[in-house]
């Protein structure tokens, strides 16, 4: 700043001859004429900053009207260009956003689901593989296997999608830990069961132990998580883009006001340039109201219709698999674990099938209400219907085993025919239904709002510039008028 | 403030006020002591006491304990009130409920190899079917209830079961909640551990090792007091405590733990589902498993101790051939070590 003045100061004469010619600035004695004495003599003013030269410049500028022209178009083609600017900016922010809701945090928040189920499923099948002894049928080995590897193959994807530090990144490290561990519990367990060895048994004990305490806790947690990185992408997709559309505002009423002066000093009603820079800023804010809100309320209906849908059909299947998980082990235990509600005793397992019951039921119920369509009520209806056949025919299960019959209660229970595996099946097929239409609803309706923003950043940036073209040729113009 | 307050209202009731407070706390120690948890079932010895033994109240009832297996009343067949009950259940509940075991090998299980059908089987299983065919004239008239190790007397206290016949110890703590049969069975607290395992029996070679017991055993309650009281080392870690015994196998598989304490009948099964692990050293206590019962049901105590005399001495179809059928193949041919001694009815009321 207040460097020792190089152009200034008196050269020592003679001295350094070779390193005058870089140094004294010859037009400034010029420019100061009158001043004869060469170079050092004047005092050197103070410098002064360049804001101070630029007010003053400005204030000179402004006492003539090709100035004050000039000035008027500066500020026009600011206004333009910030308007164009933060457009692009807060619609690219929302567009991201839009973009991570449809194609990676709704994804993920369903994957999560899914691991959550698929766990959940595979235990259960393992446990009715336990209940049908050394003969595990075909079907339930198969569900057990088709459960761990959704798990494994949605437990990669998440942890693909999850950031290095994050929380979501430690729960799925911690679930890829737990479903080896688990698996190995179950395959020894496997192995007991066919050799004829109870101690099959106590593996299969721990690994449901492994399976409730430990991964669907975890798996619960991911589920929540993502859940709210969901929310979170939402929240910044929806919000209106109040900045640009304030800069918009102001720039069109500039527009009109620097039109109007210009009518009422020439008389002449248009000026093309201006007018031009007018439509191109008007296109612009149309646009970019028209397209968000467009935008806005199509994310809102994928949220209201499809997310909302998802979430409560997510949660009723999680129940209805519970609830089955619950109704197995209530015939694994055999009576083992009690629970005391005030004076009476339940069976613990049973007690936890008639809560996931009732969560099932509400679920339905919310779900039901929230299906907007046919397509989407049929499947929930036809599993309320399983449901309702379900308690019905546990009912009459919990009976026999009450009455000490355990063969007739497993067979109604695991068996074929008439058994409930049938109507939990059922709820299951039609609750997998439902989702996949549901998702289908999510998709459309947020792909539509996704789409309703293409274009609007790069079409904001260019009509911007077009306007501030238009500015510069149409204050061109009447400055010309003056030379 | 306080002080002076306490110190006026001392000056009045001072004197009266403590010793109401000393003859409370008296009276609830007094009272307390016999549910103190007394040690070493079927041992028998002078070490039964324990350190607070100059208590009157408490040397009587260890006095009157020390052979708890012979504290059961002398057999009858008559019908009392609890038969006349279980008896008096109507259609598909005409049945005895029994609390079993269905992770102990060869002694309360399920074969998952029987092809489909759930039946229980085993040692235990059998003594079930007798009890129930001599009472309800049907074996089949069972409700089998599978109970974890710690929930035997709750559910025998809660009404929740008739009976209990699962490798249950007669002890003197046990003697307390509930009432037991004669002694069908003699067993031991036997230690297990991998073939490669130091540990060569229950010695110093269990210094800093963890230990395996099921959560409401004897085993648990005998390997406590033998640590506080010096018999065994006090680096041994008795923290893994599980549902049933056989989970202790599970977690002795695993790693978790080095080695495994439980009845030498139970230990003996556990060997033969691994022939990795095997029992080191002798039985270190001595123990008899009996049918555990409600404990005024002096009815059915009777009925079960006569059907029980019936069972030994029945050489076609009781104990000696379950026994065969059962235990042999893992507690070896020789039945005499199992076998318990003639019962004694000592019990008077």
């Amino acid at each position: 700043m207040t460097q020792p003045p190089k152009s200034s100061a008196a050269p020592p004469a003679g001295a350094g001859a070779p390193t005058l010619p870089a140094v004294p600035p010859q037009p400034l004695p010029h420019q100061r004429a009158g001043a004869g004495v060469p170079a050092a003599s004047p005092p050197p003013q103070p410098r002064r900053t360049a804001f101070a030269e630029g007010v003053d410049r400005l204030r000179a500028a402004a006492t003539t009207e090709p100035g004050r022209l000039r000035i008027i178009g500066a500020l026009l083609a600011l206004l333009v260009v910030a308007f164009g600017a933060v457009t692009a900016w807060q619609t690219t922010d929302r567009a991201a956003a839009a973009d991570d809701v449809l194609g990676r945090s709704q994804p993920l928040s369903s994957d999560a689901a899914d691991i959550y189920r698929s766990l959940a499923d595979a235990n259960t099948a393992a446990s009715s593989g336990f209940l049908a002894g050394g003969q595990e049928t075909e079907t339930s080995r198969d569900r057990y296997e088709r459960g761990i590897r959704t798990a494994a193959e949605k437990l990669v994807r998440a942890a693909a999608n999850s950031d290095a530090d994050s929380p979501s990144a430690a729960t799925i490290a911690e679930l890829n830990r737990l479903l080896p561990e688990y698996k190995g519990l179950i395959e020894r367990a496997r192995t007991y069961n066919r050799q004829g060895f109870p101690v099959g048994g106590a593996y299969l004990r721990y690994a449901n132990e492994k399976m409730q305490k430990e991964m669907l806790p975890a798996a619960e947690r991911l589920y929540s998580t993502e859940n709210r990185r969901l929310s979170a992408d939402y929240g910044d997709a929806e919000p209106y883009p109040w900045a640009a559309i304030a800069l918009g505002v102001l720039a069109l009423a500039a527009l009109a006001w620097a039109q109007y002066r210009s009518y009422q000093r020439t008389n002449r009603v248009l000026n093309h340039g201006l007018v031009a820079a007018t439509a191109a800023a008007t296109v612009a804010l149309l646009w970019l109201v028209v397209g968000h809100s467009v935008a806005r309320s199509n994310l809102g209906d994928s949220y209201d219709h499809g997310v909302r849908s998802l979430n409560v059909l997510h949660e009723a299947r999680i129940a209805s698999l519970k609830a089955r998980g619950n109704e197995n082990l209530t015939l694994v235990a055999r009576g083992a674990e009690t629970k005391k509600v005030g004076d009476e005793t339940h069976d613990a397992y049973d007690f936890d099938f008639q809560k996931n019951m009732g969560a099932l039921d509400k679920g339905l119920a919310e779900a039901r209400r929230l299906a907007d369509d046919k397509a989407g009520e049929q499947p929930v209806t036809a599993a309320v219907g399983n449901m309702a056949e379900w308690k019905k025919r546990h009912a009459s299960a919990r009976e026999q085993d009450e009455n000490g019959n355990y063969q007739q209660a497993l067979d109604m229970v695991i068996g074929g025919k008439g058994a409930t595996v049938e109507c939990f099946d059922g709820v299951d097929a039609s609750l997998a239904d439902a989702l996949g239409h549901e998702e289908n609803e999510f998709r459309q309706a947020a792909g539509d709002g996704r789409d309703a923003m293409t274009g609007l950043p790069v079409g904001a940036a260019v009509l911007a510039v077009l306007a501030a073209a238009g500015v510069l040729l149409g204050i061109g113009r009447r400055l010309s008028e003056y030379r | 403030m306080h002080a002076r307050r306490l110190r006026v209202s001392l000056k009045g009731w001072g004197g009266v006020g403590a010793m109401a407070v000393v003859c409370a706390l008296a009276v609830l120690f007094v009272l307390l002591l016999p549910l103190a948890p007394s040690h070493g079932g079927g041992k028998g010895g002078p070490d039964t006491g324990g350190p607070g033994a100059t208590w009157g109240e408490q040397a009587r009832a260890a006095e009157e304990c020390t052979a708890p297996e012979k504290q059961t009343l002398s057999p009858s067949p008559a019908d009392g009130p609890t038969i006349d009950e279980i008896k008096s259940r109507e259609g598909e509940k005409r049945k005895l409920i029994v609390g079993v075991d269905q992770n102990s090998y060869r002694w309360g299980y399920r074969d998952p190899n029987s092809g489909g059908d759930a039946e229980l089987e085993g040692f235990d299983i059998d003594l079930v079917h007798r009890i129930a065919e001599d009472i309800l004239g049907d074996p089949d008239a069972v409700q089998f209830k599978a109970i974890p190790t710690d929930q035997r007397i709750p559910a025998i206290q809660d009404g929740r079961v008739d009976m209990v016949v699962r490798t249950m110890t007669i002890n003197c703590a046990r003697l307390q909640d509930v009432a037991f049969s004669a002694p069908y069975f003699r067993t031991g607290q036997q230690l297990l551990a991998p073939k490669s395992s130091p540990i060569t029996g229950y010695n110093d070679t269990l210094a800093d090792k963890e230990i395996c017991t099921a959560t409401g055993s004897t085993a648990f309650s005998t390997l406590e007091q033998d640590r506080k009281d010096g018999r065994l080392v006090a680096s041994a870690d008795l923290r893994t405590t599980v549902p049933n015994q056989l989970d202790c196998l599970v977690r002795l598989q695993l790693g978790e733990v080095d080695a495994v304490v439980t009845d030498g009948a139970l230990a003996a099964s556990q060997a033969a589902q691994d022939p990795t692990v095997q029992l080191k050293g002798d039985a270190f206590t001595t123990e008899y498993y009996g049918v555990a019962m409600k404990k005024d049901a002096d009815d059915l105590v009777r009925r079960v101790n006569q059907i029980l005399v019936e069972f030994r001495q029945d050489t076609e179809d009781g104990w000696q051939a379950s026994y065969e059928q059962w235990l042999s193949a893992t507690l070896g041919d020789d039945s005499a070590k199992s076998e318990p001694p003639a019962p004694q009815y000592l019990r008077k009321s």
